[in-house]
């Protein structure tokens, strides 16, 4: 018995270590005072990499801009599009009383940019604003990445609606409700966790991608990812390292956030229950 | 329209829901201030119903009359009736208050007559001092009030209730159904009531309408549906009965006759015509049959006693006639706490209390 819990405890150390060892180096080295191309030996503290991150010239700033703008413009067109189109979908096929082939088939299709190989998809892109003469990099990028986030908000959306009880869009009707008014007073108070859940995870996924973004964005920094890409071609900078500690910290605060909040909503629904 | 036209007339409704019909040419009229029930096992049509007279669903054919006007286009916000959901449907993100106004609210109502009145509401449904509590933080109990409330605030012409007990226990559904009389004889407007309880529609309603596949079996006051069924459907639904299947024997005058059923001879009476030869069902409550040393009620028919159970003050008995046909009894047990198992006794009932309908084996309710 003991024995036994020695290996498990042994083995989950180890796929912890492999898991966050290298993140760790990450973050030790980014206070790492050896301005070598490729630092290895570890000669030092300093936090000058973290002082020149957004300063000079080839710093971060503009690129981390372009990332937030395009993230942020991508986020909102595909919560608007993921969320009506669920919530759409759903009444639609309340209306009509059973499921139907094509629903499945509209789910698919919504589904599909996660699907599909992201270099498929960004080589798409890139053929397609190209032959429709779109150039300016923003617009492209936030095109491409409204077409990636719209499943993330759509599915979650999606989820929630087909949980809902549909008695209550009646009851509503039933009170003199017009559909728009049932959207705005009813569906989307009761997605709003949803359509917010979809959005992280789509604004996630746009600060994130790579393979898109290389292909449909043209001359210039880019955005993050892109940057990053691009200075460690010419070796590790120590200043990426520090970027890549400060965006781990970003997303454990975020992840911590969601935590809490689930642990607060969990809290104040036992104590419905328990009046 | 004439000066005739019932309050609401429901005229040869038809439902397809493209696998099979639901409604069969449905036809119903209710008078203001009726409160009518609609009985049936699941599936014989009476959601379909309700939804078609709230506006929440079309007929695939027919009409629906409401106040004399042809309301049959009419969406459900413009009609003036109101339901009462079987899962409630309170709003969950909104307090008892907002519930109850939101209907208010959107008809545009002032606010300070949207408060008085919503306070009114809760106040019928005896929930004052509850406008803060959310719907999860409510009894089931309370949260069908409120549901009541949020319908009745509106002032409709009729109120549509979707089994809106089924989900209570016995005990606060019977405490709900004195309620919603109370409440029916209080605002005096229209209730249509879906059920599919016999003893809920016999307690509640001035009328009962038995469905069943998408037809009306019977329309008539509770002690009508109970006392004289109409059809083999009907007397098996409501209440208990022995269902005696035999054959019309001889038929005498005034309505007399005598069905023979597993050899057995007995005496029945029915307003409807019958011939010999007719296949018929005669419907005894366990409650109306006596039995005792005597002939009873004028019937002289011999019976074996064949096993009794004591439960709560009634006691049930078991009786034999003839060689094979078995019959329940129902007596209070004080009274015939003498015989034994295996006695012999005379048994009888009034004929008038004992309805015949015809025979119909696709008809028996389960």
């Amino acid at each position: 018995m003991k024995k036994k819990r020695i290996g498990s405890t042994l083995f989950l150390t180890l796929v912890l270590l492999f898991l966050y060892l290298p993140i760790v180096v990450v973050i030790v080295y980014s206070f790492n005072d050896n301005p070598a191309r490729i630092p290895l030996q570890f000669t030092g503290w300093t936090t000058r990499w973290y002082e020149e991150l957004f300063a000079g010239k080839g710093g971060y700033g503009s690129a981390l801009v372009l990332s937030l703008q395009v993230a942020l413009w991508s986020v909102l067109s595909s919560v608007v599009i993921g969320t009506l189109g669920a919530v759409g979908m759903v009444q639609a096929t309340l209306r009509s009383g059973k499921g139907s082939r094509g629903d499945n088939l509209m789910e698919s299709i919504a589904i599909l940019p996660i699907m599909i190989p992201e270099i498929i998809l960004g080589l798409a892109f890139m053929v397609i604003f190209d032959a429709l003469g779109i150039k300016g990099n923003t617009i492209r990028l936030v095109l491409a990445h409204t077409t990636f986030c719209i499943p993330y908000v759509f599915l979650s959306v999606k989820s929630r609606m087909v949980s809902m009880d549909t008695a209550l869009f009646d009851a509503a009707r039933d009170l003199g409700a017009t559909q728009r008014r049932i959207l705005r007073d009813i569906t989307l108070p009761l997605c709003a966790p949803a359509i917010l859940s979809g959005a992280f995870l789509a604004f996630a996924m746009s600060m994130d991608d790579f393979v898109i973004s290389f292909f449909v964005y043209g001359v210039g920094e880019g955005t993050l990812p892109l940057k990053i890409y691009s200075s460690v071609k010419t070796g590790v900078s120590l200043r990426v390292n520090a970027l890549c500690t400060l965006m781990i910290l970003a997303v454990f605060l975020l992840v911590a956030m969601n935590q809490y909040l689930q642990a607060v909503r969990a809290k104040k629904e036992r104590m419905l229950q328990k009046a | 329209m004439s000066e005739q036209t019932p309050f609401l007339r429901l005229e040869n409704l038809s439902k397809d829901y493209g696998q099979g019909m639901v409604l069969h040419s449905l036809s119903l009229d209710v008078d203001a201030g009726e409160f009518l029930t609609l009985l049936g096992p699941s599936g014989c049509g009476k959601t379909t119903t309700l939804r078609i007279i709230a506006g929440l669903e079309d007929a695939t054919e027919g009409r629906v009359y409401l106040d004399g006007a042809d309301v049959t286009k009419l969406p459900p916000e413009k009609r003036n009736l109101n339901t009462v959901f079987q899962s409630y449907a309170l709003f969950p993100h909104m307090n008892v208050f907002q519930n109850v106004a939101y209907g208010l609210k959107i008809k545009k109502v002032p606010k300070a007559e949207i408060q008085q009145r919503v306070m009114e509401a809760l106040q019928l449904v005896q929930l004052t001092g509850y406008e803060k509590r959310m719907p999860s933080q409510l009894s089931g109990g309370q949260r069908q009030r409120v549901a009541i409330a949020r319908a009745v605030v509106l002032r409709p012409k009729v109120l549509l209730l979707d089994e809106p007990l089924g989900a209570l226990d016995l005990k606060l559904r019977q405490q709900m159904q004195q309620e919603l009389k109370r409440l029916q004889k209080q605002l005096g407007i229209t209730f249509i009531y879906i059920t599919h309880d016999q003893e809920e529609a016999l307690n509640m309603s001035s009328r009962i309408v038995i469905m069943r596949e998408g037809r009306v079996e019977q329309i008539g006051t509770p002690e009508e549906v109970y006392e004289h069924p109409a059809t083999l459907f009907a007397a098996g639904f409501i209440g208990q009965s022995n269902l005696i299947h035999g054959v019309v024997d001889k038929v005498g005058e005034d309505g007399q006759m005598t069905i023979l059923s597993e050899g057995v001879s007995l005496p029945a009476y029915a307003e409807k015509e019958y011939h010999p030869g007719d296949k018929v069902v005669l419907c005894l409550r366990p409650q109306r049959v006596r039995y005792g040393s005597e002939p009873q009620h004028g019937l002289d028919l011999q019976g074996l006693i064949l096993d009794k159970e004591y439960s709560g003050g009634m006691q049930h008995t078991h009786i034999r006639l003839g060689d094979t046909l078995d019959i329940r009894v129902m007596s209070q047990s004080s009274e015939l706490d003498s015989y034994q198992i295996g006695d012999k006794v005379h048994v009888g009932w009034s004929i008038r209390h004992a309805p015949v309908v015809p025979d119909n084996p696709a008809e028996e309710a389960q």
